[in-house]
């Protein structure tokens, strides 16, 4: 064993910058590349929002036409889940689960090469269709036929995008599922694993599952647009509404692909933070896998007003309202974790404390949209465009900036500047709100969603929105600086511990961990795990 | 289409206020007895909250949606309320000592059947208006809405139990001067776009609307031309995608004469924010000659003189 440490501590030195970069198995990394992609991308989506809300600024056309406001809307949307979102849960994962299930690194580490450096290519492609005659598809992120087949032949590119990055997030799950199965070092039992490994692990059966799902919808588009076949072509006998479901077949457990880990992160921040034991860990793990089963059977809740019999839609109603149930389980379990704690707060608190409020008022929201009645008014309208931006800005970024801030300085073994990491969150969750919370009122006014213009009435609001969007939007920019400030400059060295309680074997090692951590298998304390005690 | 130009705005005067509009626009579809054609239901600047609409459904949705906010409300203040007491009181700066319990069975099943039962709650009279919406029986009559890109078609098919073949197709586009003020550099603001009874009807007004007589219930069948469109009056909560190949149905029954605006709702290429929907419901004796004025379009000009001059003769009786 110790030759083979040997042998891999010689082929740390003579890794070039190519070598360790491009070429590299090492899963800190390919973490790293990941989350260095999303945050590149977080830019790009976020500078396509900047001229959404910049055009929504004031009633009236100002700055494009719209059929360019189209295309960056359809483009924000693909850009912030497959380029964002999604990616940097794969990033965190790839830091986060050799280091706290004590594995050497993932367990198929040239397959987490390949799927990291598919991204980059997928990207590429989509956003090459800017250049395109015909411009970049322009049919919201959810590409419905038949309007997306109007689009130019760039939606070829569109598709092949879509098939790279569903490769690549399948080939990371597989990747995930093996690592958390085979290299949990001895005695870390499944239900000793800390929530963030429990939810990648569920999240993986989920991206496993409906990825595919999403292929053949866009495989069936692809035909239907170049080799004259009617899938979705009602004069040749197709159903537009079958991608619909289809799409959302995939579209819901997507949803949830998007949060889950999110749960995990909080799930590990606030009890640190709170020096006490998670509330209900069991309780966790089972809501978490009863969300990612039910995500599997609420689909038809986004198509509430394209006509499904009256069955469907209660049916649809009944089981997206259960959802409820278990995401409330997991948000009373956090709060009952801060209760009677000793609580402290520290940047990735606040974060953690904001996800729960924003991601629960995100919630509220989707429970009003649940009742099929309510929903034929905020169906298609601002009110689903807040509903979703409060889970996924308010939820899943926050989760992940959060998860950011936790684990920073065990990356990088610097701490981060505490008045500029505040600064960042102060500002965020303030212009977050002022950005998004009005959108509700919008929608219930009844301004539909994805328009480049709209009446008068809806001037005020907007108005207000877009001043958030760019405070919002100039806020990120602090994060930069925190992050680059800490990697590169700061002087303030992070203890192998960092926070005072955080529990988990991820805190055993060094900050920074060394570049091969856990070569052998580490002997399992269980008081040195956030649950090793699974009397409960 | 000029008589029915001429009785549109012949019978509309301005009965606006701007005062107090704001907080819910309910008071906007509220108002007073109306003698005259107004617009009941515009969206108004700073309006926070749903309508409450001119028809039985969209007062049952308002009154779910009020319920479930203020459920949302509640629980709200329940849990953020327990965070921000645990923020206060369990501060490790005022020498708090984190418990060691991390597991309660009564508390965890307690917060797994109350929700249960409030969602059960909120499903039953869901569940039941869900019924109402798809209840289309009984119409006295049957409109077929068409969406294009970018103009919606209206084709009367059948009124009274009676076919209706005689009605010309009302073809429904977006008023000129919106259409002028919302091109890309126009120059003109889309706040000069004022009807004539000082609506602000920018991207809300159509050349001509759909007409249909109040007091009936009116069903929709609601289809695609081409890709998928959407067919919203928010004030009456009739709502459908227009999907080619595929013939949905909703229904409105309005008590109240007047102009109602909506939009097309559903993404549906570059011009999605020009395709308004705008239904003007007249008193049942005017649409009555209304309809007859453009079954026989030789008596048009008399006939819409007649509706002018009359305005509430009662309609044929109808069981």
């Amino acid at each position: 064993m110790s030759s083979t440490a040997q042998a891999i501590h010689h082929e740390e030195h003579r890794q070039s910058f190519f070598e360790r970069w491009f070429m590299s198995t090492n899963h800190k990394d390919i973490g790293t590349l990941y989350l260095l992609f999303s945050f590149l991308m977080l830019f790009v989506g976020g500078g396509f929002a900047m001229l959404i809300r910049a055009e929504l600024f004031e009633p009236g056309l100002q700055l494009m036409q719209p059929y360019f406001f189209n295309e960056l809307t359809s483009m924000h949307g693909l850009v912030m889940i497959f380029g964002v979102i999604m990616p940097a849960f794969v990033g965190l994962a790839n830091w986060m689960i050799p280091l706290q299930i004590g594995a050497p690194d993932m367990a198929l580490p040239r397959l987490n090469n390949l799927s990291f450096w598919i991204l980059p290519f997928a990207f590429a492609l989509l956003l090459s269709t800017f250049f395109m005659p015909g411009g970049a598809p322009a049919a919201g992120w959810t590409m419905y036929p038949p309007l997306v087949l109007e689009g130019g032949s760039s939606i070829a590119f569109m598709i092949f995008a879509i098939h790279l990055m569903g490769i690549s997030s399948i080939l990371g799950s597989i990747n995930i599922i093996a690592t958390i199965l085979n290299l949990r070092a001895p005695g870390l039992d499944l239900l000793k694993m800390p929530m963030f490994c429990w939810s990648w692990l569920i999240t993986s059966f989920l991206v496993i599952a409906v990825m595919p799902v999403l292929a053949g919808a866009v495989t069936m588009m692809l035909f239907d647009r170049f080799f004259g076949t009617n899938f979705f072509n009602a004069a040749g006998g197709g159903d537009p509404v079958m991608y619909q479901h289809v799409f959302w077949f995939f579209g819901h457990p997507e949803v949830y692909i998007m949060i889950l880990p999110a749960f995990g992160i909080i799930s590990e921040v606030v009890p640190t933070f709170s020096r006490k034991p998670l509330f209900g860990y069991k309780a966790m793990v089972y809501a978490t896998a009863s969300i990612a089963f039910l995500s599997f059977i609420v689909w038809s809740h986004h198509m509430f007003t394209v006509g499904l019999p009256l069955g469907a839609e209660v049916f649809f109603m009944y089981s997206t309202m259960l959802i409820a149930v278990p995401t409330g389980v997991k948000v009373f379990n956090w709060v009952t974790t801060m209760w009677r704690g000793s609580l402290s707060f520290e940047v990735p608190m606040l974060w953690a404390i904001a996800f729960i409020v924003l991601f629960t008022i995100g919630g509220f929201s989707g429970v009003m949209m649940a009742l099929v009645p309510a929903d034929f008014q905020y169906n298609q309208t601002y009110f689903i465009v807040a509903h979703f931006h409060y889970v996924l800005v308010g939820g899943a970024l926050f989760g992940i900036i959060a998860g950011v801030y936790y684990w920073l300085p065990k990356w990088s073994g610097h701490m981060y500047s505490n008045f500029w990491s505040k600064l960042h969150f102060w500002s965020s969750v303030i212009s977050v709100n002022v950005l998004f919370f009005p959108q509700h009122f919008l929608g219930l006014a009844g301004m539909p969603r994805r328009m480049p213009d709209y009446n008068v009435a809806f001037a005020d609001w907007n108005m207000v929105s877009s001043i958030g969007g760019f405070w919002f939007g100039a806020t990120q920019l602090i994060f930069v600086g925190v992050v680059i400030h800490c990697v590169f400059f700061s002087k303030q060295k992070a203890t192998a511990r960092v926070w005072d309680h955080a529990y988990g074997l991820e805190w055993t090692l060094p900050s920074p961990p060394p570049h091969h951590s856990f070569t052998l298998p580490p002997v399992i304390d269980d008081s040195q795990l956030a649950h090793g005690d699974t009397s409960h | 289409m000029s008589g029915y130009s001429n009785l549109s705005w012949g019978v509309m005067t301005m009965s606006f206020s701007n005062c107090k509009r704001w907080v819910t626009g309910m008071a906007v579809a509220g108002s007073g007895l109306l003698t005259t054609l107004t617009a009941v239901a515009d969206p108004v600047p700073w309006q926070m909250n749903l309508r409450k609409g001119a028809t039985r459904i969209s007062h049952d949705i308002w009154d779910l949606h009020m319920v479930a906010l203020w459920v949302c409300v509640a629980l709200g203040i329940v849990v953020f309320g327990a965070m921000f007491i645990a923020i206060i009181r369990f501060r490790k700066s005022r020498g708090a000592v984190a418990a060691t319990w991390n597991h309660s069975s009564k508390l965890e099943f307690i917060w797994t059947l109350v929700p249960v039962l409030i969602l059960i709650g909120l499903a039953l009279p869901a569940t039941f208006l869900t019924r109402d919406i798809y209840d289309t029986t009984g119409s006295q009559m049957t409109v077929k809405v068409t969406g294009y890109q970018w103009l919606w078609r209206y084709d009367y098919v059948s009124y009274d139990g009676k076919p209706v073949t005689k009605v010309p197709t009302i073809w429904s586009r977006l008023a000129w001067d919106s259409n002028t003020a919302r091109q890309l550099g126009s120059g003109v603001s889309p706040y000069s776009v004022v009807s004539k009874n000082g609506d602000h009807d920018y991207l809300l007004d159509v050349t001509h609307p759909l007409v249909i007589p109040a007091g009936v219930k009116v069903r929709f069948l609601i289809t695609g031309g081409d890709v998928i469109h959407g067919w919203w009056v928010p004030d009456f909560a009739t709502k459908r995608d227009a999907i080619p190949g595929i013939m949905n149905d909703a229904w409105a029954k309005v008590d109240k004469p007047g102009i109602y605006r909506g939009q097309c709702y559903v993404l549906c290429g570059q011009d999605h924010s020009a395709m308004p929907v705008v239904v003007k419901v007249l008193p049942r004796a005017q649409f009555n000659a209304w309809l007859s004025a453009q079954e026989n379009p030789v008596t048009l000009d008399k006939a819409a003189r007649t509706a002018e001059v009359t305005p509430s003769k009662p309609g044929p009786a109808k069981g």
